[in-house]
């Protein structure tokens, strides 16, 4: 489990589990689950058609990403954002069913795309994705605090001069970026769950950003390699154990936030008695 | 000059004669009307994402249907029900975490649907059950899935209908209608009760990722030409209903373009035409408001 191919799932993964813990972090407090969902996952007809002509898949999902980051942004100005968002989502994936037709592509290359392949990782995916990896954490660190105080307090950002669509902009380009690095580990629906359940997770767990985003990390990683060691074991694809995994981590973790608000309630109604 | 000379290039050979065809375009029609008056509440109350949500999961029903041998439209139509009731639960009610809620359905319901694609492939149950379900194939659709295609339609625009003034009233304004004791949250879970049956009718025609373009393209290309509720319904579906028709004529003639011998997708023809739909009616509005 631990030697050969396998060394390649586990960094890969890991460097996918960290950007998807830090940006999904930013996603779920800015509300931008739609988003977040929209761009790897209409990013598959990149893929779809950098097969069809012959270049890189990397180089596909990128371009596509930066498109439908662009497209959401633009056309959202006008219109309602997230009618924008499911018809630039949907626009892009129609693209990708007709370049799948066009390529005659088999369905395993299909179902990969779309669900992942962390098992097949080649050693030479590693260090394009560590760069990427580092260029989506640098770029979150240059545009930490102005991100924070757009998504926490947007009026208060405004009067400071950071404009609203600039820094939404700049974050669905991030988005689009961790996307391009992602998506071929673990396919364009996945990667969504990975963003959204371990920073709502944290997020339910301490009210402190640094330590929830620390927390989210430490949460996608965790989902991440036990669901490669259990696709290992059993065979099944990782995509359902990184789907359900995420799901069941969020639950846990709003019960655990329920439990703990009725009791420290409790506590508050005994010490006024 | 006759008019069969006339429309020989647009309408290929057989057009009009071909089964599939039929099949494709009442189902075509029907879906587009269900989908032209859910989804102008879809777009009204700001769930586009809840609309795309429901139909990416109904890629779980899809696969688990092929898994026992069952026909899709049962399992898109079951498991988005279920997928609606989960929503409900988790708190689609509350706008501020909504879409956290939806996404985390969505997210367990991929999961499910990875491994259930998996297993349909591992048990040759069809290999390519995994496009057919992703990105649909009208003409594939047998004429007898048609009387369930449309009781499910009418039984969908009858809750729209019987829903209608305390839908309206519950999606403008939430305060006012629960001020005159409409109980809002009831509404509100019925009426994702019937955008789960719209969503499995357009996940039946264009594939279950690519759903959303009938349920929210011609509604909200529809909404910004007019303002009244019922007119935009009745223009969605007119936009839904051209946009369908348009794609499978185009898929059909496209047999005769390049690559010879094999058809580009209904699914492509139809959600562009959406598309471009939407696109042109941000035109006239721009023109519109730059008039008055």
């Amino acid at each position: 489990m631990f030697s050969g191919f396998m060394v390649n799932a586990w960094e890969v993964s890991g460097i996918v589990a960290v950007v998807a813990g830090v940006v999904g972090f930013f996603t779920v407090l800015r509300g931008s689950a739609f988003a977040a969902h929209a761009i790897p996952n209409g990013s598959f007809a990149g893929a779809a058609g950098a097969s069809l002509v012959g270049v890189g898949t990397l180089f596909g999902l990128g371009v596509f990403a930066f498109i439908g980051a662009l497209g959401i942004g633009l056309l959202g100005r006008r219109g309602r954002h997230d009618a924008v968002t499911a018809l630039m989502l949907v626009m892009m994936l129609a693209l990708g069913a007709l370049f799948v037709s066009l390529g005659e592509q088999y369905a395993p290359e299909v179902y990969s795309l779309l669900f992942g392949e962390v098992l097949g990782v080649s050693s030479d995916a590693v260090a394009p994705t560590l760069i990427l990896g580092i260029v989506c954490i640098a770029a979150i660190g240059v545009l930490y605090r102005p991100l924070m105080l757009s998504s926490a307090l947007p009026e208060v950002g405004e009067a400071r001069g950071i404009g609203s669509f600039a820094i939404e902009l700049a974050f669905l380009g991030v988005l689009a970026l961790a996307t391009a690095m992602t998506v071929p580990v673990v396919g364009t629906l996945l990667i969504f769950s990975l963003m959204i359940g371990p920073p709502a997770a944290a997020r339910s767990l301490t009210d402190r950003p640094g330590v929830a985003m620390a927390l989210s990390v430490v949460l996608a990683l965790a989902i991440v390699w036990s669901a490669i060691a259990a696709s290992f074991e059993t065979d099944w694809p990782v995509g359902f154990f990184v789907g359900t995994g995420s799901a069941t981590v969020y639950v846990l973790a709003r019960l655990w936030q329920v439990g703990r608000e009725r009791y420290g309630r409790r506590r508050v109604l005994g010490s006024m008695a | 000059m006759s008019p069969a000379a006339f429309l020989g290039p647009v309408f290929a050979p057989g057009f009009f004669d071909n089964e599939a065809v039929h099949v494709a375009l009442t189902i075509g029609a029907a879906v587009a009307i269900v989908t032209g008056v859910v989804g102008v509440f879809t777009v009204m109350r700001g769930q586009s994402f809840a609309g795309e949500a429901l139909g990416d999961i109904g890629t779980t029903g899809g696969s688990a249907a092929a898994l026992v041998g069952a026909g899709p439209l049962a399992g898109f139509v079951a498991v988005d029900v279920l997928a609606a009731a989960a929503m409900e639960l988790v708190g689609v009610q509350r706008v501020r975490g909504r879409d956290l809620a939806t996404g985390i359905v969505l997210g367990a319901a991929i999961g499910l649907a990875a491994l259930f694609l998996y297993l349909d492939t591992t048990q040759g149950t069809g290999g390519s059950s995994t496009v057919t379900i992703l990105f649909g194939s009208i003409f594939a659709i047998s004429s007898s899935t048609i009387p369930a295609v449309v009781v499910l339609a009418a039984l969908a625009v009858a809750m729209i209908a019987a829903l209608y003034r305390p839908l309206l009233l519950s999606t403008v304004s939430p305060e006012m209608a629960a001020a005159r004791g409409i109980p809002v949250r009831l509404v509100g879970a019925l009426y994702l009760l019937a955008l789960a049956l719209a969503t499995a009718l357009a996940a039946i025609t264009i594939g279950t990722i690519l759903s959303t373009a009938l349920l929210i393209g011609p509604a909200a290309a529809a909404l910004r030409l007019t303002r009244r509720p019922l007119r935009a319904m009745l223009t969605a579906v007119g936009i839904g209903i051209a946009a369908t028709w348009i794609g499978v004529l185009l898929a059909y003639d496209s047999y005769h373009w390049p690559p010879q011998g094999h058809g580009w997708p209904v699914s492509f023809f139809v959600v562009t035409l959406v598309f471009v739909i939407y696109l042109l009616s941000g035109v006239v509005e721009w023109r519109r408001e730059r008039g008055s």
